[in-house]
């Protein structure tokens, strides 16, 4: 991750000449590291009023209130934890557009929980993708889990099924369950998630515990997009941004919670199994602001 | 694709369309929109700081086309931009002089390099006829030769893998093997990699060295947003990128990468895929992508056509006379003539910049077939009436009716809708400023 703004001290000088500049230089500053116009001026609103309320000139304070204004809309109202059903077996439910990072964002999540001393279960509704299936089941080897998996081309829905009945079967504490990478414009590959999404809860009886859309934090605008489109589809709980080992700076996240209001649970990087972390809003604002 | 960025431009160009002259302010607060417009579509920011001021350079300096609103002036130069942006030559692919091609794919993870390669093989064994191998050189991910090997199948395509070796002495082995087998494109597959990874930018180069491919395409992510030009960049750098193989086009992506990475990295666009199908693949051509941008209001398409059948005297004529409400029969014959040398009145309406469209549609619900009805019954009409329509009484009517095969109560729905497009047309021209629209809109 980078600095969310470059050279606030630069454009710090056009504050006492040029008030309109400086603020008009922020928001395309803000704009420029993949936030949408619109969370950017209505983060700036709030700070400009805080300036203007306060008769603030003093960078460090616009700078400070510029962070917490991030952090609140970054801040989740609940607990940012996965949702873990009192009913075994929990199911995550992963969906995405292609190559952003679904199966190994998986095998990080299921090795974060198997290192917990959690019984996972991979299942592979990706039945579409070359070698996905082969793909997956390299790391459940290494990893030493369960996975259930049909041919390929054969229904999602019917591995879905499998893999919820052997998990219950099988005393499982957590299915976890890729899916083919779609565009979110894709009427018939959303079409099918619901279908899987309607299988699960009617095999646990109760809504799919996570429904997490990961997402490439090199993604731009269209992030928004994605996640618009995949929350109408499925009612999301939460997002898992890959990659963010990258140069890119990640505003989609800021954008994300502050339209849609989804939360950022998980964050990964690199290629190692071990490269994943929960989301902490406070970290992430001093991470792009440092 | 670019379907956003269209309608932010008409709705930009739909507020400053009615002034007859632009301000500097007007002019300042049309391009920051459009600056922030470009932003939102992930054009780089460098390039949309460049982009505004030549911009507005132009739209200062250059003298204003008589036959232009200044709005459409504005247009003229944005469109004029873009095309630079984009570049101007089309994509595709050029062959090696002798002996087999060598193209190398690099790129970040998960931007579609495998299923590129595949693509572009199938690409080159249809449309080309030629004969092409795949060399897998991602010894990284977990079952990325498999997915190679498994699509390769499909279409029919050779590929060299080995196992427990490295990547650059399985794409040293792998060219040298395909080209004694008389393979006439090969193709390298390598992993994906961090632009900023060295050690990983190392290897691809150090597999460029040993193989020396004739071409090296940067496999970009549309949806990529403000870093792509420094992925760009960074690959180039390293090991030289001849081209960029866009990808995932089928989303909703408003594909400000595109624009970005040629106008910074000089380095065009030769492919785009767009789409889960092999076949969903294509030349890019710059040209295509710059109207879209801009929209289905192609006004420019439109003014030259105009052009080319009003002469702009004639049209001049008609546009006083639709200003002072004296438009009759004969004008209206002859406007209806030019305008079926335009083309199809769905087309000329779809190349008009109007947000409302539908509205204005309705308004005028006129199909081809129907410009020929009434041209028949313009036709049966003496030059008298012609000349003036208000002289048309019932007996007239009939006349007119019996004459051209039509019944009464066409005639007057003609002559209805005649007086009614009148009053339209002097909206119109206002709106249309200089613009001269043949008054067929009826």
């Amino acid at each position: 991750m980078q600095k969310l703004i470059k050279n606030l001290s630069y454009i710090w000088n056009k504050f006492k000449n040029d008030r309109k500049s400086f603020w008009d230089e922020l928001e395309e500053q803000m704009v420029t590291s993949d936030i949408s116009i619109n969370t950017a001026s209505r983060i700036l609103e709030e700070v400009k009023d805080y300036v203007y309320r306060e008769n603030i000139n003093n960078l460090e304070k616009v700078k400070s209130s510029l962070k917490q204004q991030i952090i609140e809309i970054l801040k989740c109202n609940g607990d940012s934890k996965l949702n873990i059903s009192s009913r075994p077996p929990t199911v995550f439910l992963i969906v995405g557009v292609n190559g952003v990072g679904k199966t190994t964002s998986i095998a990080k999540l299921a090795n974060m929980f198997k290192k917990n001393g959690k019984k996972v279960l991979i299942s592979a509704a990706d039945t579409y993708r070359s070698a996905a299936v082969e793909q997956l089941q390299y790391y459940a080897e290494i990893l030493g889990m369960d996975m259930v998996y049909h041919q390929k081309f054969s229904d999602p829905g019917a591995v879905v099924y499998d893999s919820v009945e052997k998990a219950k079967a099988r005393g499982t504490d957590l299915v976890i369950i890729d899916t083919a990478g779609r565009m979110q414009t894709s009427y018939n590959l959303m079409e099918e998630l619901k279908k899987i999404k309607k299988v699960i809860c009617r095999r646990i009886d109760r809504e799919v515990d996570e429904i997490l859309l990961v997402m490439d934090s090199t993604t731009g605008q269209n992030a928004r997009n994605q996640a618009e489109l995949f929350n109408n589809s499925l009612s999301l709980t939460g997002i898992i941004l890959t990659k963010t080992d990258s140069t890119s700076k990640g505003g989609i996240v800021i954008t994300i919670k502050n339209d849609l209001n989804i939360p950022i649970k998980l964050v990964t990087k690199g290629e190692k199994l071990e490269d994943i972390c929960y989301f902490d809003p406070v970290r992430f604002t001093e991470l792009i602001f440092s | 694709m670019f379907d956003l960025l269209t309608a932010k431009f008409e709705d930009l160009f739909y507020k400053i369309r009615n002034k007859g002259k632009l301000s500097p302010n007007d002019l300042d607060s049309a391009l920051r929109e459009i600056k922030l417009a470009l932003l939102e579509a992930d054009v780089n920011f460098k390039v949309v700081k460049e982009f505004i001021e030549n911009v507005k350079a132009k739209a200062t300096g250059e003298k204003i086309l008589e036959s232009l609103t200044p709005y459409q002036h504005v247009i003229k130069i944005v469109n004029e931009e873009i095309i630079r942006m984009l570049g101007s030559s089309s994509g595709g692919i050029s062959f090696a002089s002798r002996g087999p091609t060598i193209i190398m794919t690099v790129g970040l993870h998960g931007s579609g390099k495998t299923s590129s390669v595949i693509k572009l093989a199938n690409f080159l064994k249809t449309k080309f006829q030629k004969k092409v191998s795949v060399v897998a050189a991602d010894v990284y991910r977990p079952a990325a030769v498999l997915q190679l090997e498994d699509m390769a199948k499909n279409i029919d395509v050779d590929v060299y893998s080995e196992n427990n070796s490295d990547p650059v002495s399985i794409s040293v082995r792998g060219v040298e093997l395909f080209k004694k087998s008389g393979s006439d494109v090969i193709i390298i597959d390598t992993a994906g990699r961090l632009h900023i990874d060295e050690n990983m930018m190392d290897e691809i180069a150090n597999i460029r060295n040993k193989t020396t491919p004739h071409q090296i395409y940067l496999v970009l992510d549309a949806m990529t947003g403000q870093e792509a030009v420094n992925i760009a960049s960074s690959f180039n750098l390293r090991v030289g990128c001849d081209g960029i193989i866009l990808t995932k086009l089928d989303s909703d992506t408003r594909g400000g990468a595109a624009l970005s990475v040629y106008y910074v990295v000089k380095k065009p666009v030769k492919f785009v895929s767009n789409g889960e199908k092999i076949e969903d693949f294509d030349i890019f051509y710059p040209d295509r992508i710059a109207s879209r941008i801009l929209g289905k209001g192609d006004i420019l398409t439109l003014i030259e056509k105009a052009e080319k059948v009003v002469s702009e005297k004639e049209a001049k004529r008609i546009e006083e006379k639709i200003y002072r409400n004296e438009l009759n029969f004969e004008d209206f014959v002859a406007q209806i003539r030019s305008l079926k040398k335009m083309g199809s009145i769905d087309k000329i309406f779809s190349m008009m910049p109007i947000v409302n469209k539908s509205k204005i549609f309705k308004k005028v619900n006129l199909d081809d077939s129907h410009l020929s009805h009434i041209e028949a019954i313009i036709n049966s009409m003496t030059e008298d009436e012609r000349r003036k329509p208000h002289i048309i009484n019932g007996s007239r009517k009939k006349r007119i009716a019996k004459g051209s095969g039509n019944s009464v109560s066409e005639v007057n729905k003609l002559l209805e809708q005649f007086s009614k497009t009148k009053q339209m047309l002097k909206q119109f021209s206002g709106l249309k400023g200089k613009f001269n629209l043949p008054p067929g809109n009826f």
